[in-house]
């Protein structure tokens, strides 16, 4: 069974944009959550989940299982995706 | 306003000072479009690739163009978005490298 992968992305962001379309290009599934699109305390959640992986809170911040990638690095994300 | 209209508006500011919009038109012009709703949003252009507070003095340092595109267009050739870039970056004499966050953490009002 393939790891979990999980996108918390803005939906202005071009680097997020790049990200989304690299994943779908690969086939790959993924849950993808835009915290600009959230408001309140759903918002405040999720601005604190993303700084357990990425302190800096920028995004695109990628999960895939365990490891984390921040930013639109393909190679990056291609190897932790195993491809 | 749209997009366009805001890329020749800022186009004719910011070239003489030496930032040049990515020649990937339909980039920028989802960057600019991004900043259109940021403003519309909050009532400032933040940064369409940083999560803005909501809070203006505390996003004074990603109000666009962020206080980071000196130094980043200085040592990687574009700003943090890719929105603004060096000429030669244009030409293709800058190796194209993902800029990183250049904002320390504690500037996030979050």
């Amino acid at each position: 069974m393939s790891e979990p992968v999980k996108l918390y992305a803005l939906s202005t962001c071009s680097h997020c944009k790049n990200t989304k379309k690299l994943l779908d290009e690969l086939g790959v599934k993924y849950d993808v959550v835009e915290v600009d699109l959230c408001q309140g305390d759903e918002r405040d959640r999720l601005v604190s989940e993303v700084k357990k992986y990425n302190p800096n809170c920028s995004f695109p911040t990628l999960l895939v299982g365990d490891k984390v990638i921040v930013g639109y690095r393909e190679q990056d994300i291609k190897e932790a995706l195993g491809l | 306003m749209t997009a366009a209209e805001l890329y020749q508006m800022l186009r004719k500011v910011q070239e003489p000072k030496g930032y040049f919009f990515n020649q990937d038109r339909a980039r920028t012009l989802d960057l600019l479009e991004g900043l259109l709703i940021n403003k519309k949003r909050y009532g400032y252009m933040c940064c369409p690739c940083r999560l803005a507070s909501g809070d203006r003095a505390k996003d004074a340092d990603i109000i666009c163009p962020c206080t980071y595109r000196e130094p980043d267009v200085a040592e990687y050739g574009s700003c943090y978005c890719n929105l603004y870039v060096s000429q030669e970056w244009n030409q293709g004499q800058t190796p194209v490298v993902y800029v990183p966050e250049r904002r320390p953490p504690e500037k996030m009002a979050f």
